[in-house]
């Protein structure tokens, strides 16, 4: 229209739509923090234990290794893709970083020969995703078998231990009363906020996620993107291996990161990422991973057995997902 | 509503077969209709008209069942009122809309796409054959030239709506809703699609036709309602219908000029400023294609569609690999074999696709319009300068008057013409040297297409070169200092410029056809 009735149109409408639009991106990110209090509030019911300092700080941790791997899978999800193999890079990653703690003198170095490691099976994912054009769920599929395998090689098949790990406070230690493993936790869900919603780099991954084509097309390079993600995703899942070894003291190729992958996808589904990618925040992940650990948690202070509680908490994230969906009706797309 | 032009009493005999009356519907925070009446007779085309957002398709979604109207309308089919709470309910009472997107199974057949969830069965077990047998019977009588065996994917995308046509005659549709059906078809198919539609018409159905090319309403329409900002405007019959009366029903005021074309063609053409020689993509769909183009003028491209224009432009701009051909930009040979080297160098391409390659709808307007030039904005370490980007997204909002609440909305709640604007100000944020323009306006209403007119105008006289590929013969006839035509992968011809022959209809179809001799290309 002409210039005048836009102008008009524009700062009549401008704050009450600008305050709707704010309203409905605030929603979509703490979608489900309402969930999240209502647990916590029902858990405190039953148990009478479950709002204490203690237990809480517990909670943060037993989330914690999760929401890294989350972090890197919510940069993944949100080009539309997948990341299957990151329980089997943490194991392989722990393999890695024990065995490094064991050089002498210098038993540091696992901590960066573990990431390394991550990185690099990240790449090779990334690489399949982005050069030869394989699908996500495909390569990374691969990767899952192919690197529990590489994990299981590293050790010889066997648990390697190491009771002198000189990074053992990273499981274990507190710094100013915060557990690390919750301190690294939250710098991760940090840095990946800064590099989705403050770089370029953040920019290209939402636009590669939101439109594929129109994001080649307008020059933006989407094998590096990819190649990013992947290699991002790698990483966490290599300081996740960091974390758990740190926690153990060991590792154990076979069992360490088992279904790890399906825990961080619910996380970062939870937490309203779209599954087609180009819709979420890190924030949303971050509250995902937080109920899955109260689910967690709660369940075993209630007494609930092992078997029940496989079954409520897969309830649970179904409920979730499906009362967003209804709630948000067609602007939900998971 | 408005007394421009009331309904024609009598105009029409007996009972109008659909009959909205009164038809509101709200959105959270949005009035989309408003008292909207829509009368339509059985063997009538019925054209539906108005601006984008004016509320069209959401009136075609109330009567599909879409969506439901806000309560105290009415809904009468023969003069009895109906209820329609949901697709299955408008597909009983015989409604059936064909949709801009295609909503057929590609890997199935025409036959089992025509039968989709009414799928005959004998003993349990799928009757393919039986299938195929009825089917026939409805494709030949809309003279069909594939048969029911076809796999979809590999009928044109003319076909594909026939066999959606098809589908709904076949399951005895009587009021059929046609939502610019001709956007994606040549002109020949538009014509058999016209053949098409007459068919129906003689057959009695009521066709709603939606476009917003007025030459189509002008051949097919019996009557015209118009609709604007959500409110029923008024109704022309045939002898209304009248191309100033029309714009003026749709946006409320003259259009004192329609396209815009201030710079003088002679005087603000300036230097060579594009050369391209021999492009070619290996004998598929571009042929050894040369030409200059010049800072300052508007180049068109036309041809009918598949003639190689977008295969040609996306070959200068590195989206698609070429085999032989080489582009100067003031005299220096670029080698482009990727898009970010032709932004790079100041050449920018806008997609004729611009949901499926151009836009990030769910990202916001100030994502979008920034998007190529967030890289020239960041600080160290790829940081955003978002400060500045929200600048750029105001300015932009402003210079190209895009219609929308906020730099912070996303783009997918646009109308086709502001989201035309946006992609549009993402480009020339990167200040391009060339333009170009695949079909500019497609899916744009007549308010927004004078104002993309405008713009193009503006940066060919600040010494762009423009080259515009267009479908729309009106549209290069009134933009075009000169046009190429194509044929077939090869340029064919010039008219314009410095010719001789003048930029008509006539001279650019003759050439595009094959009936003139090849003039001399440049």
């Amino acid at each position: 229209m002409s210039q005048e009735t836009s102008v008009a149109t524009l700062t009549s409408d401008k704050s009450a739509a600008n305050r709707q639009f704010l309203i409905q991106q605030i929603i979509r990110t703490v979608g489900m923090l309402p969930i999240l209090i209502l647990l916590g509030i029902a858990f405190q019911l039953m148990s009478g234990r479950f709002i204490s300092p203690q237990n809480l700080s517990i909670v943060m941790q037993q989330a914690s290794i999760n929401t890294v791997l989350a972090c890197g899978m919510t940069a993944v999800i949100l080009t539309g893709g997948i990341d299957l193999s990151v329980g089997s890079i943490l194991a392989a990653s722990a393999m890695v970083a024990v065995i490094g703690s064991l050089v002498p003198d210098m038993g540091m170095i696992g901590i960066p020969l573990a990431l390394f490691a991550g990185l690099i099976f990240g790449l090779i994912n990334g690489s399949l995703v982005a050069f030869i054009g394989l699908p996500p769920f495909i390569s990374t599929l691969g990767s899952l078998t192919a690197v529990r395998g590489v994990a299981r090689l590293l050790g010889n098949d066997t648990t390697v231990f190491n009771s002198q790990l000189p990074f053992a406070f990273i499981g274990n230690g507190y710094l100013f009363g915060i557990p690390w493993l919750v301190i690294i936790a939250f710098l991760s869900v940090v840095v990946t906020w800064a590099i989705l919603r403050r770089t370029v780099l953040g920019v290209h991954i939402y636009a590669t996620g939101g439109n594929e084509s129109a994001a080649r097309l307008s020059g933006i390079k989407v094998w590096a993107v990819l190649l990013f993600v992947y290699g991002f995703s790698g990483i966490m899942a290599g300081l996740g291996g960091v974390m758990s070894a740190a926690r153990l003291f060991a590792a154990n190729g076979t069992q360490l990161g088992q279904a790890y992958e399906l825990d961080a996808i619910a996380a970062v589904i939870l937490g309203g990422t779209s599954f087609t990618g180009g819709v979420g925040s890190i924030w949303g992940t971050l509250i995902g991973a937080l109920i899955i650990a109260v689910l967690s948690n709660g369940l075993v202070l209630i007494g609930v057995s092992d078997i029940w509680q496989y079954i409520i908490k897969g309830l649970v994230i179904i409920i979730a997902v499906a009362l967003d969906r209804l709630r948000s009706k067609g602007g939900a797309r998971t | 509503m408005n007394a421009t032009a009331l309904p024609q009493a009598g105009a029409e005999t007996g009972l109008p077969l659909l009959e909205m009356a009164g038809i509101s519907k709200t959105f959270p925070g949005v009035k989309a209709l408003s008292g909207v009446n829509l009368a339509v007779h059985p063997g009538e085309v019925h054209a539906l008209m108005g601006e984008n957002g004016a509320g069209k398709s959401t009136l075609m979604k109330i009567l599909s069942g879409a969506y439901r109207a806000d309560p105290g309308g009415e809904i009468r089919i023969e003069g009895r009122p109906v209820h329609i709470d949901g697709p299955l309910s408008a597909k009983t009472l015989g409604i059936a809309v064909i949709y801009q997107e295609l909503s057929l199974s590609p890997n199935l057949t025409v036959a089992e796409n025509i039968y989709l969830g009414r799928e005959l069965s004998s003993g349990g077990q799928v009757d393919r054959a039986r299938m195929r047998a009825d089917c026939q019977g409805v494709l030949d009588r809309l003279g069909a030239t594939f048969g029911p065996a076809t796999i979809v994917s590999t009928l044109s995308i003319a076909e594909r709506q026939m066999v959606e046509i098809a589908r709904a005659i076949h399951a005895n549709a009587r009021i059929l809703v046609m939502d610019e059906p001709t956007t994606a078809l040549s002109s020949r198919e538009t014509d058999k699609l016209f053949d098409l539609i007459r068919t129906l018409r003689a057959d009695g159905l009521a066709i709603i036709y939606i476009s917003h090319r007025m030459a189509e309403v002008y051949e097919l329409a019996d009557r015209c309602s118009v609709l604007r900002d959500g409110s029923y405007v008024g109704t022309l019959t045939r002898d209304e219908l009248k191309a100033e009366a029309l714009v003026k029903m749709m946006v409320g005021r003259d259009l004192s000029k329609f396209y815009k074309k201030d710079h003088d063609a002679k005087g603000s053409r300036g230097e060579v400023i594009l050369k391209v020689r021999g492009m070619s993509d290996g004998g598929r769909r571009v042929n050894a294609c040369s030409f200059d183009l010049h800072q300052g003028e508007v180049l068109a491209l036309a041809g009918l569609v598949g003639s190689g224009r977008t295969e040609l432009a996306r070959l200068i701009y590195g989206a698609d690999p070429r085999t032989a051909g080489s582009v100067e930009l003031d005299g220096k040979p670029l080698d482009i074999v990727r898009p970010i080297q032709a932004v790079n160098a100041g050449i920018v391409y806008l997609t004729e696709d611009r949901k499926g390659q151009g836009l990030f709808l769910d990202m916001t307007v100030q994502e979008n319009i920034n998007l190529q030039v967030v890289g020239r904005d960041a600080g160290k370490g790829g940081l955003l300068n978002l400060g500045k980007a929200r600048q750029r997204a105001i300015d932009a909002i402003k210079a190209l008057s895009i219609r929308v609440a906020g730099p912070i909305v996303e783009v997918g709640s646009l109308s086709g013409g502001n989201q035309q604007k946006v992609l549009l100000s993402r480009l020339l944020e990167t200040r391009p040297r060339v333009l170009i323009l695949d079909e500019p306006t497609r899916g744009v209403d007549i308010g927004a297409k004078s104002e993309i007119y405008r713009i193009i105008d503006d940066l060919v006289q600040a010494g762009v070169g423009v080259l515009v590929i267009s479908s729309e013969m009106p549209e290069v006839v009134g933009i075009a200092d000169r046009v190429l035509v194509m044929r077939e992968g090869h340029i064919v011809g010039e008219v314009g410029g410095t010719t001789g022959v003048e930029v008509t209809q006539e001279n650019i179809i003759a050439l595009a056809a094959g009936l003139a001799q090849p003039s001399a290309a440049a």
